[in-house]
């Protein structure tokens, strides 16, 4: 190294930023065993476990892998995300948010990383309850479009739910915390009509049950999946997600530059 | 404000809450120096450090870093400059190739350019055995060292190093050092900050004291040095009479006095000539003394000499001189 080699970096693009953050998350989690298991296992589990030992006591008038599907599918992706809360806060605790912000790597781009390696990971996940629900005599009924729909929806619940947890992991001041936190994401998808009807909760759950934004997706999901009439279910769980994710997207770059005043 | 200053910070205030971290801080880093920011514990010497390195914003005072206002131009100076903290920087589940060429990346290199940046810094710190293995199984003096590596992947102008050394074993900080000695060797600036004189002593061309968010000396290493002897002489007295006696002879000269051990301090430059003449002045009837120990100035004599009161958090590793 010589003084002529001490020369100004060249300025980049943000996305370029954005790639390397999220090839570093998605390695990260490639060798983090826990996490790996977590993100893997729990679906396969999760699915075995409502079909076969609470399903026999559910009537919901179809076979219940049928019905319980999209509830599995939601309740794992919050599962998927909540990890992500755990590293945003681990990150932002140690010393790596130091060097980032010394070379400019925007805190978008950071949070954004940790994001996109947490959608790579739903979508694993997401291929895995399916493959299991077939296995386990999941027939649906959806032609093309009806897949891709269901997939788009799934997709924007994902992001969203990625973003609420990268904002929980700027608000946490520990990773054990951020994980406590994100209990309550994946709590969210159980009084909903996830994995029985609503009408056989306690009427004081119905209205929170039926406007909670998990069940305009698991409708959505459910219908779409189906092949039967899903009505403004599309236009409301598309509503919520959006709603979501712009909220959490501001509320985390609020939090990210409060967090490193 | 000058531009042949790396680093020029006038009148820095920083508080938290009531605690004032730092209250009027001047600083001048010449181009390709080395300067070390000594201090205890407390001192408000990450608080400056994070200043200059635009990562928090001073109350008030200018800071101009590479030439460029940290506030007003602060992207221009995150491109010059890099941070090595004091909590190691680096991805334990990547392997140091990975964090290297990652931070290849970041500071917009290409991929290849990446690659062989990558390849250039292990080589350098001698760390290519272990670079595909991820780093949650190297040693904690590998880390640092990939840690200063990480730092250098940009080609700063202005190089901050927070603690660099600190929680290292001694064969771990003298690599450190020699890296340290390079990079100033070949016109890099350098900032670093230390709890040991002797780092300080060891790295830099010029030194400023920190105590209590004020900067109490500044000069270089022999300035600092004429006001704080090198070495202590430690004597410990036979009886309450002969700690009176010694104590009245050496009088303001005794840098410490711990009457419950019979103990006095005396600075000395730690040559056998002036221990000798020490010990012959202070006690000529060679009954006075016990024993006598020499120790490589401490901080807490660094602060002493140059404060007149100890360092108010003071360094409890009291570590002796590690050469």
């Amino acid at each position: 190294m010589s003084e002529l080699t001490a020369t100004t970096t060249p300025s980049r693009p943000a996305f370029a930023d954005w790639a390397t953050m999220a090839g570093r998350s998605l390695r990260m989690t490639r060798r983090s065993v826990d996490v790996l298991l977590t993100s893997l296992l729990l679906p396969v589990l999760l699915m075995v476990l409502f079909v076969y030992l609470f399903g026999g006591a559910i009537q919901t008038g179809t076979r219940y892998v049928t019905y319980v599907v999209p509830g599995v599918l939601l309740l794992c992706a919050g599962f998927g995300a909540s990890m992500t809360a755990a590293s945003v806060t681990y990150d932002m605790t140690g010393g790596i948010i130091d060097r980032f912000r010394s070379l400019d790597v925007a805190g978008p781009a950071i949070l954004a990383g940790h994001v996109a390696a947490s959608v790579v990971r739903n979508l694993a996940s997401t291929v895995l309850v399916f493959g299991v629900a077939f296995l386990i005599g999941f027939r649906p009924a959806a032609g093309p479009l009806d897949w891709l729909a269901a997939v788009g929806v799934l997709l924007l619940f994902i992001l969203a739910i990625s973003w609420v947890s990268a904002a929980v992991g700027l608000l946490a001041r520990s990773p054990e915390a951020a994980g406590g936190f994100s209990f309550l994401i994946m709590f969210l998808p159980y009084p909903s009509s996830g994995f029985v009807p609503i009408d056989t909760m306690p009427t004081w759950l119905h209205g929170f049950a039926t406007h909670q934004p998990v069940t305009p997706v698991i409708e959505t999901l459910r219908g779409l999946l189906l092949g039967l009439p899903v009505g403004s279910g599309p236009a409301r769980a598309v509503a919520w997600c959006v709603g979501i994710l712009v909220a959490s997207v501001v509320v985390s770059g609020v939090l990210f530059r409060r967090r490193t005043a | 404000m000058h531009d042949e200053l790396a680093v020029e910070a006038i009148g820095l205030e920083k508080s938290y809450g009531r605690v004032r971290v730092l209250d009027g801080v001047d600083l001048g880093v010449a181009r390709g120096g080395v300067f070390a920011l000594l201090g205890p514990n407390g001192a408000g010497k990450t608080t400056a450090v994070r200043i200059l390195a635009t990562l928090i914003r001073a109350d008030a005072g200018q800071v101009r870093v590479a030439g460029f206002d940290v506030v007003a131009d602060r992207r221009q100076v995150r491109r010059r400059i890099s941070l090595t903290g004091q909590f190691a920087a680096v991805d334990d589940l990547q392997t140091g190739e990975e964090n290297l060429r990652m931070m290849g990346r970041l500071t917009g290199l290409s991929r290849a350019q990446a690659r062989r940046r990558a390849a250039e810094l292990l080589e350098r710190f001698d760390l290519t055995e272990a670079a595909r293995r991820t780093v949650n199984t190297w040693s904690g003096g590998m880390r640092r060292r990939l840690d200063l590596a990480a730092g250098l992947v940009g080609n700063p102008a202005v190089l901050f190093l927070d603690e660099p050394t600190t929680g290292l074993d001694p064969r771990s900080r003298q690599a450190v050092w020699q890296v340290v000695g390079e990079l100033a060797a070949s016109g890099v600036s350098v900032f670093l900050t230390t709890q040991y004189l002797e780092e300080a002593d060891r790295l830099a061309d010029r030194i400023a004291v920190l105590d209590g968010g004020r900067v109490v000396a500044e000069g270089t290493s022999l300035q600092l040095k004429e006001q704080v002897a090198g070495h202590r002489l430690d004597l410990v007295l036979a009886d309450a009479a002969a700690f009176e006696e010694v104590a009245r002879r050496l009088d303001d000269r005794a840098a410490r006095r711990d009457p419950a051990h019979r103990t006095i301090g005396v600075a000395t430059d730690g040559s056998a000539a002036q221990v000798r003449a020490l010990l012959d002045e202070v006690d000529p009837t060679r009954r006075s003394v016990d024993r006598f120990a020499v120790h490589g100035a401490t901080l807490d004599d660094v602060f002493l000499a140059l404060t007149g009161h100890p360092a108010e958090q003071p360094d409890h590793e009291k570590e002796p001189a590690h050469v």
